[in-house]
């Protein structure tokens, strides 16, 4: 196991000369691009961790002529706010991040969907894609950006569920395969990144994937933009490298009275005090989209537990039934137990269930209801029972 | 209920009359007028060449497009775990005492609606809460009356 220890990285908000960038970019081929996003083995920031180079080369490999950038600003998981920051602080790295993934891949359009919970930003984040437009025109370079809003609904999030949105639709997730590089937006070769992923790539073409990589650990390459929340005396976005474990996390971060750390958000893994030292916070261990959020020894995970559960049931899209209806029994079943009509080995049925929804829901958040469940139940037994 | 006018005519002008029109169509119609009547819906339907049942359809999935009355001023608290633990429910107590209605309701004068939503993204700013499009975080009771106390004056 190979712990890094707590690293600050200066990489995401970095002032950089963008113009510059893209000049250097436009000149590399398609497939260098392409090369270094893979040789850096950054994987997506948005919360499911696909290999975004890979990704890259699927939709480049794809013969259409039309095809779409898509940035996924959707940013609804609880405790994640970094992609609110990144928008507000480096739009325009964002911005370049989508113009260097659309030439790698050959489109000439790009789609950022951003939630509505963060209209307010656009005003300002329209007359800088103006002024961006134009400074990609004088480089001699092809490419458009456009918003579309969200109307506050999370699994809009979830990138084929999102590209209904765009379409006008109901957000409901679709099947998969066919996957998004080869049927995305309106029927189209898509690539869909979070926005750290494209900003990431960008620092990834500027610095070269090798060196990239030379930070985090081989599972979990480079540096990770984290929303820290909770129960700390340090609340706020901390771009940090990857690889540490829970451990050096909570001795920067928690108050001195920690006992869980729910990584990667409702979707995510509670962390128990006694796991914080070996486990590392990464795909090797716990993935998180950034979500970092601490409790310490005054919180119930009851009502965590309780808290979350509300949450899935109100934004399940209710198209397949093992989430619609398995949200709505998890939640009623821990409140029967904790009222004690029910016998507390209840809760192992309620596991069972979690455990079939991963198995049987259409899409992943039916498929991680259990993440958090199964954990929290798992190691705060006696909390959720008494 | 409110007059449409020429309102759907001019944004399927604006935004174009495919399918991919009808989200920006809908959210500027509530930007305007704070939710969508069955006219408003039926009007879009009709100059988009859908089915009013359709545009219901999507319209009623989004949570941000309200189909039932709100009041111009759309306050939105958010009831999520950073929120839930920095104390919300005293925020929200404040605000039911203040305007004097429930969770879901609107003030008679149709100025206020107090709803709950979802993480808004300001968790490390918690207690937070959106009025229309602007968030407000680090709320504490006196914040808060502050606030909704200059909301009444516009
Ligand atoms: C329920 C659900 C919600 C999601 N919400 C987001 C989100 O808000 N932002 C995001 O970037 N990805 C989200 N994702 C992941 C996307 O489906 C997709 O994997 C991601 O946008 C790909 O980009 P990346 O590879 O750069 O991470 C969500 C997935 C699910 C299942
Ligand atoms: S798993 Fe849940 S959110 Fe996903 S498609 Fe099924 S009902 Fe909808
Ligand atoms: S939990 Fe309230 S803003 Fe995130």
């Amino acid at each position: 196991m190979k712990d890094t220890g707590l690293v600050k990285i200066d990489l995401i908000f970095e002032k950089i000369d963008v113009k510059e960038l893209l000049i250097k970019a436009f000149k590399m081929s398609d497939e260098a691009i392409v090369q270094e996003v893979i040789t850096s083995g950054l994987k997506g920031r948005g919360g499911a961790g696909f290999p975004t180079g890979l990704k890259w080369k699927f939709a480049a490999f794809e013969k259409e002529q039309e095809k779409y950038v898509v940035c996924n600003a959707d940013e609804g998981e609880p405790g994640t706010f970094k992609d609110r920051e990144i928008l507000e602080r480096v739009p325009e790295k964002v911005y370049a991040g989508m113009a260097i993934a659309g030439k790698a891949i050959g489109a000439k359009v790009g789609i950022i969907y951003l939630r509505d919970e963060y209209r307010y930003m656009l005003p300002e984040l329209q007359s800088l894609l103006d002024e961006f437009h134009k400074s990609i025109k004088e480089i001699g370079y092809d490419f458009t950006l456009e918003y579309r809003l969200g109307s506050g609904a999370y699994i809009c999030g979830e990138e084929s569920a999102l590209f209904e949105s765009i379409e006008g639709k109901r957000g409901e997730p679709r099947n998969k395969p066919p996957f998004p590089t080869v049927n995305g937006v309106f029927g189209k070769p898509t690539v869909i990144n979070n926005v750290e992923t494209l900003v990431t790539a960008l620092m990834v073409v500027k610095i070269g994937g090798a060196e990239y990589s030379k930070m985090g650990t081989p599972d979990s390459p480079g540096s990770k933009v984290f929303s820290v929340s909770g129960d700390t005396p340090n609340p706020g976005i901390y771009e940090l490298e990857m690889g540490m474990t829970v451990q050096k996390f909570v001795d920067e971060f928690g108050d001195g009275d920690t006992k869980a750390v729910q990584v990667g958000g409702a979707a995510g893994f509670c962390v128990p005090r006694k796991r914080f030292a070996d486990t590392i916070i990464g795909f090797e261990g716990v993935p998180t989209g950034g979500s970092m959020k601490l409790f310490n020894s005054t919180r119930s995970m009851y009502n965590v537990l309780h808290n979350y559960l509300d949450f899935f049931v109100e934004e399940s899209c209710g198209q397949c039934t093992p989430c619609r209806v398995g949200c709505q029994q998890l939640l009623k079943g821990i409140s029967l137990v904790k009222k004690g009509e029910i016998k507390a080995t209840y809760l192992n049925d309620l596991s069972k269930l979690a455990e079939t929804m991963r198995l049987a829901s259409k899409c992943g958040l039916g498929q991680s209801v259990g993440n958090a469940f199964n954990s929290i139940v798992d190691n705060f037994r006696e909390e959720i029972v008494y | 209920m409110y007059q449409l006018g020429n309102l759907v005519q001019e944004l399927s002008d604006k935004y174009g009359r495919d399918r991919a029109s009808l989200m920006p169509i809908l959210q500027c119609i509530v930007k305007k007028h704070n939710y969508l009547t069955d006219e408003a819906m039926v009007e879009v339907a009709k100059e988009l060449d859908l089915s009013a049942a359709e545009v219901y359809g999507t319209a009623s999935f989004y949570s941000f497009l309200d189909t039932e009355e709100r009041g111009r001023f759309v306050i939105r608290v958010c009831r999520t775990i950073s929120c839930s633990m920095k104390g919300k429910e005293d925020i929200m107590q404040t605000l039911e005492d203040l305007l004097k209605i429930e969770v879901g309701d609107t003030t008679a004068d149709k100025q206020f609606t107090l709803l709950e939503t979802n993480c808004i993204g300001w968790c490390h700013k918690a207690p937070a809460m959106l009025i229309n499009d602007m968030p407000y975080t680090e709320l504490t009771e006196d914040k808060v009356i502050e606030i909704i106390k200059e909301y009444m004056q516009k």
